[in-house]
């Protein structure tokens, strides 16, 4: 069966089948009024899944008092933003957004920078260990943080790094290296080959060829490097709560979790610090996400 | 001098030769790959120091008695030399055939497969279903997609909280049971509710994922395959088994594997569902955590054989599965 599908299909492809007109009326996709509804009735339901709690807490975050969650039904009639300015005026919100700046751009910084160099040998140069190396770089997404959070713990005591920004991003770039890589390998192998020998042809060196054609054509894959490595140092937490010990170097990942005993659980406060971290969070991610997908499959749609 | 490479085969050119001298091989070799390793430097480095060495050193804590009580450490001005000792494979031995071992460590493993099993199957079946249905041409499409990228916008640690308020004994999805006069289960104590909870949360924080990187596999099937296939007369069964799952094959071979590697090593959702309550419903990378840094005193050297068992379990497997790509003509592409 499969191959006459692939034979026809080749078949028909020769033929100029994009330009001629189509003549039937119901085009690709499109179906009777009985399956369009059964989907929009589907997907209604997934939605309602999907933004349901999300949803909850930032109706949560309205009520006045830590127990609202519940009876929910009361924070209809004592709805306020109290939570918002508490949270904003009197406690470590700032110093956390602080922290979470500084880890997670020094994270993505560092992590695309030297992604994007490996990306392109791999991408472009076969050295011996080449395989080795692409193993090795998938290898590190298998090992589990519980395996190394011990060891790196003594190492990064051992080095002064425990509770420092610097040890923090240095270990969440360890993370996220070796993804950046592979998503920039499928990215380089995107961008023709000729370009890179026309440069080596005028004198261009292999490094040179990188930095000045290749890099700013990658401009977009970068980006999507830039996001995952944002988006995965932002989310990261067993790191974070690790080696991160003073209050004040908290990113929101512990200090979200420090609210429940350090201010008596109080539930509402954390509800609206939640939705306080969320909010820039995920407008940041609607910017980017169809970028981020088409990054993230490129090298799978392809195969 | 760094070479071009055949892009269909990815072959070198000029290969093979006669092999020379070892001395000559790795002079040759500099001169004509240095770019190459100057360029993967960086990355050796990083990996090498941050990753490998610790690891190494892990591996050498699984083969003592290490333990925060005597390990080195510095209280106030004095330093503490470490005290513990080498020995040998009495971890292992403890850890896989020691007296409850069972409790220790083979049931959080059966408990990790189960979970890796039932997600990944969920999420990618939910996953394919959704992408199935947002591939369709219709109105309100991109709305759909926005709304069901939610759970993976939201960070994770902060919908997680949400869960918890809405698993809460009296909480939202309770009070809705108890409308309903169906049984109300101690979600966050029992231990059955506490790993149906856990599959639930991590189903619905993985969804997104699967669904848009299907959908981008979706896209990138050619049109024209359905129309030859319709044409020779293929049902909407046909058309999907012969269709559309080859053509996502590569994507899904990856996704999945991604997938069952990152939930074999879900750390966040657990850990933040449950904290150090529910050792029942620990998988072996939240137990493993919550023995090096949950207890006191901290157990290193049994947190570290942990480490290295799951790390063992995840090559194997994924060795496994490049082979058995390999069998069936595949190519895994991350």
């Amino acid at each position: 069966m499969s191959t006459t599908t692939v034979e026809t299909s080749s078949a028909v492809t020769e033929r100029p089948v994009a330009g001629a007109p189509r003549r039937r009326v119901r085009r690709r996709g499109e179906h009777g009024p009985v399956a369009a509804l059964a989907s929009h009735a589907l997907l209604v339901v997934a939605s309602l899944i999907a933004f349901f709690p999300v949803g909850w807490l930032v109706f949560l975050s309205l009520g006045p008092d830590k127990d609202d969650y519940l009876h929910p039904g009361q924070i209809w009639h004592t709805m306020t933003l109290d939570n918002y300015s508490f949270v904003l005026q009197h406690t470590s919100f700032f110093d956390w957004l602080k922290s979470t700046l500084i880890v997670v751009g020094g994270t993505t910084l560092i992590g695309v920078l030297i992604a994007a160099t490996t990306g392109y040998a791999v991408s472009r140069m076969r050295f011996p260990g080449y395989r080795k190396f692409m193993w090795l770089l998938l290898l590190t997404q298998m090992f589990p943080i519980a395996v190394l959070i011990v060891p790196m713990y003594q190492i990064m005591s051992n080095l002064g790094l425990i509770d420092t920004y610097l040890g923090l991003v240095l270990i969440n770039s360890t993370t996220i290296v070796p993804y950046c890589a592979w998503l920039l390998k499928g990215y380089f192998d995107t961008i023709p080959f000729e370009i890179d020998e026309a440069g080596r042809v005028d004198g261009l060196t292999p490094f040179g060829t990188f930095v000045r054609l290749i890099l700013p054509l990658a401009k977009p894959g970068l980006a999507v490097a830039a996001f995952y490595a944002f988006l995965t140092a932002f989310g990261e937490v067993a790191f974070a709560s690790t080696f991160m010990l003073s209050d004040d170097h908290y990113t929101f990942a512990v200090g979200l979790q420090s609210f429940v005993s350090e201010h008596d659980a109080q539930r509402n406060l954390m509800a609206a610090t939640a939705v306080l971290i969320a909010i820039p969070v995920s407008a940041f991610f609607y910017l980017v996400q169809k970028n981020l997908v088409t990054g993230l499959t490129a090298g799978g749609t392809k195969g | 001098m760094t070479v071009a490479i055949d892009r269909a085969t990815g072959k070198r050119r000029g290969e093979p030769g006669p092999r020379p001298g070892l001395s000559r091989r790795i002079r040759y070799g500099y001169q004509k790959h240095w770019y190459a390793y100057a360029m993967i430097a960086p990355v050796a480095v990083v990996l090498g120091v941050l990753v490998f060495y610790p690891l190494v050193y892990g591996f050498y804590l699984t083969l003592t008695d290490a333990n925060s009580l005597n390990s080195a450490r510095t209280i106030g001005v004095n330093h503490i030399d470490a005290t513990y000792k080498f020995i040998g494979l009495d971890n292992y031995k403890d850890v896989l055939f020691g007296q409850l071992s069972y409790d220790r460590f083979w049931s959080h493993f059966i408990w990790t497969v189960v979970w890796t099993v039932v997600c990944v199957t969920l999420h990618y079946t939910i996953g394919l279903g959704l992408a199935l249905l947002l591939n369709q041409k219709f109105r309100g499409q991109t709305l759909y997609r926005v709304i069901l990228v939610l759970p993976w916008a939201v960070p994770t640690f902060v919908t997680v909280f949400g869960w918890r308020f809405m698993l809460a004994d009296s909480g939202i999805i309770n009070a809705a049971l108890h409308t309903l006069h169906l049984p109300q289960p101690q979600w966050l104590e029992d231990t059955f509710w506490q790993r149906f909870a856990a599959i639930m949360v991590n189903t619905w924080c993985g969804v997104p994922f699967m669904m848009l990187s299907l959908l981008g596999g979706l896209q990138a099937i050619d049109a024209s395959l359905y129309e030859a296939a319709e044409m020779d007369g293929a049902s909407a069964w046909q058309r999907f088994r012969y269709v559309t799952l080859p053509g996502l094959r590569s994507v899904s071979s990856t996704v999945v594997l991604l997938g069952i590697i990152w939930t074999f090593n879900q750390f966040a959702i657990i850990f933040l569902l449950f904290g150090n309550t529910a050792p029942d419903a620990q998988i072996l990378v939240t137990w493993a955590y919550q023995l090096g840094f949950g207890q006191q005193p901290r157990d290193f050297a049994q947190s570290a054989t942990y480490g290295i068992l799951l790390l063992a379990i995840l090559i194997v497997f994924t060795s496994f599965y490049r082979r058995w790509l390999n069998r069936n003509e595949q190519q895994l592409a991350i």
